[in-house]
C-alpha cells in the first residue's frame, strides 16, 4: 500500500506531465517558427556572406556585425564609420521616442477621457478606439498617405484656405513618417492607459481637491503616478514595434528616409548581405530587450501588474 | 439505549494520524491539519465545528478526494481510499458556493452524477424526479440555475448531491450564505433528510449553534487538530478544553487547586478557599493547578447565606427578556456570571451592589484539560 | 446658475480627446468616401459611383489575393486556437509549477519581437528548406502565421479560464464524471466563448498580416495585403481605396463580433 506522501507525490507529477503534454503544440509550434528561427539569425550573423545572398553555409566572419557600423573602403582598406547606418539607428531612435512621447501626450486626455465617462457610453468610446487599432496596419498608412500628400487632404484644405500657395511637402520626409507612426501607434497606447485608468479610484481624486491641490497638481501628484503602471506598458507597446517599423517608413519615408527595419530589409534584398542584415535585426533586439528589462523592472517595482 | 444504538453502527470513514502541510512558496509552510484522528460512524450526522482555518474545511476536501494527505490513511468502510480520484469516491460533497453548473438547468444537474455513471435514462429521470419531490422543487425542473434564489440553489445541491445515492454526504458550511429565517428552515429540513435517507452526513460549520442543533456528534476543531469529540451535551455540558469551553456557549472560568481525586471526580479548592466539587475529563494528565468550568446557566443565585459555594459581590444586573445575567466580581477578582431565566412578574430580587452567593451543583463543574 | 464643479475635469482634456478622434478617423473616412469617387483621383471628388468596387471585384489578382488571405487565416487560426486553447488549460488555473514562466514567456515571445526579426528570422530558415525540399507552397506561410497567431488566441482563451472557479469542475468530478467527461460537459461550454474570442482575434491578425507575410512568401503568392503593398509603388486609383473599405468592414465586423462573445458571460 502505497504512503500517502507518495500517492501525493504520484499524482503531482502525473499532472504536471499532462500539463507539458497539453502545451506541446503550442510550443513546438513557436519554437519552429518564431523563437528558434531567431537563433538561426544569430547564427548567421556571424558567417560569411553569399554572392547572391544567402550565406555561405559553415564559413565564420566577423564581417557581419563589422559592417553594422563600421565600413572598409574596398579602395584602401581604410575604416570609416559607417555613416549611413549610423543616420539610420538614430533615426529609428529619434522617431520612435519621439513617437512614444507623441502618442503619450495626446494618448493620456484621450484615454482619460474615455475613463470619465459615463459605464455605458464608456463602452462605445472604447469601441471607437478600437476599430482603428485593428484595420490593417497598410490600410492606415495608406489613409495617412492620402492626408499628408502634396494633393492629399491637409494641402487641399490649406491651399483652398489660402493659407499656403505651395504644398507642404511631407511626403518622403521624417515628419511623415512620425505622422503616420504616431497615427498607427496611437490606439497602443491609449489601451493600456485606459485600463490603468479605468480602475484609479476618484475618491483619491475628491482627497486631493480637499486638500487644497489645484487640477493641475491632483493631475501630476496624484492621477500620473496612479497611472504610471499603464504609462510604462503604453510606451513599451509604441516603442518597440516603432523602432522595429517597416511599413510606414517604406510606404511615408520612400526610399529615401529609411529605419532599421528598412535597412535590414535591404540587406535580404539588393544589398545582398544576409550577415549584416541578421547583425542589425540582433541589435534591434538588443535594443527592444533593453526596453522590456526596463519595463519589467518598473512594471514590478512599482508593485503593478500588466494593465 | 443511545450507546448501544450507536456501538452497533458500522464505521463509515475512519481518519487515521491524517496530517496535511501545506508548502507555500519558500519558507511558508502551513499545517492545515495536525495527525488527526476520528471514526465516523455509518448513518450519523456528523460535524466537524471550529473557526475559519481550523482545518475541518480541509479534512472535508480530503475525504472527497480533491486533495492529499501529507501523511496518514483515511478509510471508507475499511478500504484506503487516498488512491482513489474522487470521481471514483462514492462520496459527494454540497459545496459551500454550491457550484452549480450554470449552463443546465435544475433537472440536468440534480441528474448529472446518474449520469457520469451511466446510469440509463429512465432510470436517472426517475431518481432526479423523485430528488425534486424529496426537496420540493418539482416545478423548477426546467429552470436555469442563475435563475432560481439562494435557498432554491442549495436545495438543488442538495438534491444534486444526493441522487447517486452516495454513502456519505460531505456538506461544506452549505447554509452560510443563507439569511437566518432560511437557515433555520433548512436545519430541520437537513436533519430530516438525513434521518429519513440514513445517509452518514458530515457537516462543517463554523456555528456553534447550528453544530448543537443538528448533529448526533461534533468534533470541535482548532489549528489543525481536534479537540474534542462527543455529543452536543457532552461537548456542551463536558468541554474538556479551554478553546471548546469557549467556543461553545459561555462559560465561568474558575482557577484553582487539585486537593484530591478519585471515580473520575475531584476536589478543587478555589482561590477564596471554597471547595468544588468538579468531574474530570477524559485523558488529564494529573497536575496540580488546573481551571474548573461552569457554565452560566448551570449555577444559582441568591443573597448571602450559608450553603454557597462562592461568594462575591454582583456587579451588575442585565435583562435580557427571557432571563437575566448577573455579574458577580469574586472574591478572588474574577468574574462569575449567572443567567437565570425570568419567571412571570417575579424580579429576582437582587440589585447591584449587594453581596451574593453561588451554589454550584456537583454536575455543574468540569475541570479542564489544559 | 454655476456649473457644478467635476473632479474629474482636467483642462484642455477633454477637447485633446475630442482632436485625437477626429483625427483618428479622418484618414479612414476620406479613404472610405474616396472609394466611391467617379472618378480616377483620390483627392479630386467627381461624384458617387461604384465603378472602383465592381473593377476591384472584377480584377483577378485581388481575387487571388483575397482567397489566399482568407485561406491562410483560416488555417492559421484554426491550428492557433487548438494549441493555445491546449496551452492555456495547461498554464492556468495551477498552482506554479517549474517551467510555468518559461512556458508563459515563450508563448507570448512573438508579442515581443519586432516583427522584422521574426519576418528575416523566416525568410533565412524556409529558404533553406525550400533549397533541401524544394516545397513552395502555402504552408510556409500557414505555419508562420499560426505562430504569431497563438499568442492572440491564448491571451483571451486564458482570460476567460482565468475567471473560471476549478470549483465547477470539482463538483463534477465530486459527481464522477471523469476528466475528460468533466472537461468536456463542464469545461468546454464554459469556456467557448473564449475559445471563440481566441479565434477571431487570430484571423483578424492573421488577415491583417504585412510585414511576416512579405518576407515568406514566395513569388506570386501574394496576400491581399502584400498585394496592396505592391500596388503602392504605382499609379494608384480608387480600386485601392475600394479594397481597402472592403478590408476595413470585414475587419470590423470581425472585432464588433468579437466583443460582443467576449461581453457574454455564460
Amino acid at each position: 500500500m502505497a504512503s500517502a506522501k507518495q500517492v501525493a507525490q504520484s499524482a503531482h507529477r502525473k499532472d504536471v506531465l499532462n500539463r507539458w503534454l497539453l502545451s506541446t503544440p503550442a510550443l513546438l509550434i513557436i519554437l519552429f517558427a518564431a523563437v528558434g528561427p531567431l537563433f538561426i539569425v544569430l547564427l548567421y550573423s556571424f558567417m560569411v556572406k553569399g554572392d547572391y545572398g544567402d550565406v555561405k553555409f559553415g564559413q565564420f566572419s566577423l564581417d557581419g556585425w563589422f559592417n553594422v557600423f563600421m565600413q572598409r573602403d574596398i579602395f584602401d582598406d581604410t575604416l570609416t564609420i559607417n555613416d549611413a547606418h549610423l543616420a539610420i539607428f538614430w533615426r529609428s531612435m529619434k522617431l520612435s521616442l519621439t513617437t512614444t512621447i507623441l502618442t503619450a501626450i495626446f494618448g493620456f486626455p484621450t484615454a482619460y477621457f474615455i475613463a470619465t465617462r459615463s459605464e455605458r457610453n464608456r463602452d462605445i468610446w472604447l469601441f471607437l478606439v478600437t476599430i482603428p487599432f485593428w484595420t490593417n496596419l497598410l490600410i492606415r498608412t495608406f489613409a495617412m498617405q492620402e492626408v499628408i500628400r502634396n494633393e492629399g487632404v491637409i494641402n487641399s484644405v490649406l491651399k483652398w484656405l489660402g493659407v499656403i500657395d505651395q504644398p507642404i511637402q511631407m511626403m518622403y520626409t521624417d515628419w511623415g513618417i512620425l505622422f503616420g507612426m504616431v497615427y498607427v501607434y496611437l490606439p497602443l497606447m491609449v489601451l493600456p492607459l485606459y485600463a490603468s485608468m479605468e480602475k484609479l479610484d476618484f475618491r483619491l481624486v475628491e482627497a486631493g481637491y480637499d486638500l487644497y491641490a489645484n487640477s493641475f497638481q491632483v493631475l501630476w501628484r496624484i492621477i500620473i503616478p496612479i497611472v504610471k503602471p499603464g504609462i510604462i506598458a503604453g510606451s513599451i507597446l509604441v516603442f518597440i514595434p516603432s523602432l522595429g517599423a517597416y511599413v510606414t517608413p517604406r510606404v511615408l519615408g520612400g526610399g529615401k528616409n529609411m529605419m532599421l527595419g528598412n535597412l535590414i530589409d535591404l540587406q535580404f534584398g539588393q544589398g545582398r548581405n544576409w550577415p549584416l542584415g541578421s547583425a542589425i535585426s540582433i541589435s534591434l533586439m538588443a535594443i527592444v530587450m533593453l526596453a522590456l528589462l526596463f519595463y519589467v523592472r518598473n512594471a514590478t517595482s512599482s508593485g503593478a501588474r500588466h494593465g | 439505549m443511545r450507546d448501544t444504538k450507536e456501538a452497533a453502527r458500522g464505521v463509515a470513514i475512519d481518519v487515521r494520524g491524517v496530517s496535511k502541510v501545506f508548502q507555500g512558496t519558500g519558507q511558508d509552510r502551513v499545517t492545515a491539519l495536525d495527525n488527526v484522528f476520528v471514526t465516523i460512524r455509518e448513518n450519523e450526522f456528523f460535524t466537524l465545528l471550529g473557526p475559519s482555518g481550523c482545518g475541518k474545511t480541509t479534512l472535508l476536501r480530503l475525504i472527497a478526494g480533491f486533495d492529499f494527505p501529507t501523511e496518514g490513511e483515511i478509510l471508507l468502510y475499511g478500504q484506503d481510499i487516498a488512491p482513489l480520484p474522487p470521481f471514483k469516491r462514492p462520496v459527494n460533497t454540497v459545496f459551500q458556493n454550491y457550484a452549480l453548473f450554470p449552463h443546465m438547468t435544475v433537472g440536468q444537474n440534480i441528474g448529472f452524477g446518474l449520469e457520469m455513471l451511466g446510469k440509463p435514462r429512465g432510470e436517472t429521470d426517475a431518481r432526479v424526479d423523485e430528488m425534486l419531490k424529496l426537496v420540493r422543487m418539482e416545478e423548477l425542473k426546467n429552470r436555469r440555475t442563475s435563475q432560481i434564489s439562494g435557498g432554491q440553489q442549495q436545495r438543488v445541491a442538495l438534491a444534486r448531491a444526493q441522487a447517486p445515492q452516495p454513502k456519505v454526504l460531505l456538506l461544506d458550511e452549505p447554509l452560510s450564505a443563507l439569511d437566518y429565517k432560511l437557515r433555520k428552515d433548512m436545519q430541520i429540513e437537513l436533519k430530516r433528510l438525513q434521518n429519513e435517507t440514513g445517509i452518514t452526513f458530515i457537516f462543517v460549520t463554523h456555528d456553534q449553534e447550528e453544530a448543537l442543533t443538528m448533529s448526533d456528534r461534533i468534533a470541535v476543531m482548532s489549528k489543525g487538530k481536534i479537540l474534542q469529540i462527543g455529543s452536543p451535551r457532552d461537548i456542551y455540558d463536558r468541554p474538556a478544553e479551554r478553546f471548546v469551553a469557549n467556543f461553545i456557549g459561555e462559560t465561568n472560568f474558575l482557577a484553582g487547586a487539585i486537593e484530591s481525586t478519585g471515580k473520575g471526580r475531584a476536589k478543587v479548592r478555589h482561590g477564596s478557599g471554597a471547595i468544588l466539587s468538579a468531574a474530570l475529563p477524559e485523558g488529564f494528565i494529573d497536575k496540580k493547578n488546573v481551571t474548573v468550568v461552569v457554565r452560566p446557566e448551570h449555577a444559582q443565585i441568591s443573597g448571602v447565606r450559608k450553603g454557597a459555594t462562592l461568594k462575591g459581590m454582583l456587579e451588575n444586573v442585565v435583562y435580557f427578556g427571557t432571563d437575566t445575567h448577573f455579574h458577580v466580581r469574586l472574591e478572588d477578582g474574577a468574574e462569575f456570571v449567572v443567567r437565570q431565566q425570568n419567571k412571570r412578574g417575579i424580579a429576582s430580587g437582587l440589585t447591584a451592589g449587594e453581596a451574593v452567593g453561588i451554589a454550584i451543583g456537583e454536575e455543574a463543574a468540569q475541570v479542564l484539560r489544559d | 446658475m454655476a456649473k457644478r464643479f467635476d473632479i474629474r475635469r482636467q483642462w484642455g482634456f477633454t477637447t485633446i480627446a475630442m482632436i485625437c478622434f477626429f483625427l483618428l478617423y479622418l484618414p479612414i473616412i476620406t479613404l472610405v468616401v474616396f472609394a466611391f469617387n467617379s472618378g480616377q483621383s483620390l483627392a479630386v471628388w467627381e461624384g458617387v459611383s461604384f465603378r472602383w468596387f465592381v473593377a476591384a471585384w472584377n480584377n483577378s489578382q485581388v481575387q487571388e489575393a483575397a482567397i489566399r488571405s482568407l485561406v491562410i487565416a483560416l488555417f492559421a487560426s484554426t491550428v492557433a486556437t487548438f494549441s493555445a486553447t491546449m496551452a492555456a488549460l495547461a498554464t492556468t488555473r495551477t498552482a506554479p509549477y517549474r517551467g510555468l514562466t518559461f512556458k508563459y514567456a515563450f508563448i507570448n515571445q512573438p508579442l515581443m519581437v519586432p516583427e522584422i526579426v521574426t519576418a528575416v528570422a523566416l525568410l533565412i530558415i524556409f529558404a533553406r528548406i525550400k533549397v533541401w525540399t524544394g516545397y513552395s507552397g502555402l504552408g510556409y506561410l500557414i505555419l508562420a502565421h499560426t505562430a504569431f497567431c497563438i499568442p492572440f488566441a491564448y491571451l483571451p482563451i486564458r482570460a476567460r479560464l482565468e475567471s473560471m472557479d476549478l470549483t465547477m469542475e470539482r463538483a463534477a468530478a465530486d459527481l464522477y464524471a471523469t476528466p475528460w467527461n468533466a472537461f468536456r460537459r463542464i469545461t468546454l461550454p464554459l469556456l467557448w466563448p473564449g475559445i471563440l474570442a481566441g479565434f477571431m482575434l487570430a484571423f483578424v491578425i492573421s488577415l491583417d498580416d504585412v510585414v511576416i507575410t512579405e518576407f515568406v512568401k514566395s513569388g506570386g503568392q501574394d496576400t491581399l495585403p502584400t498585394y496592396m503593398l505592391g500596388q503602392l509603388r504605382r499609379i494608384i486609383t480608387p480600386e485601392m481605396n475600394a479594397i481597402s473599405t472592403v478590408f476595413l468592414v470585414i475587419s470590423v465586423l470581425i472585432v464588433t463580433l468579437f466583443f460582443l462573445v467576449s461581453r457574454k458571460r455564460a
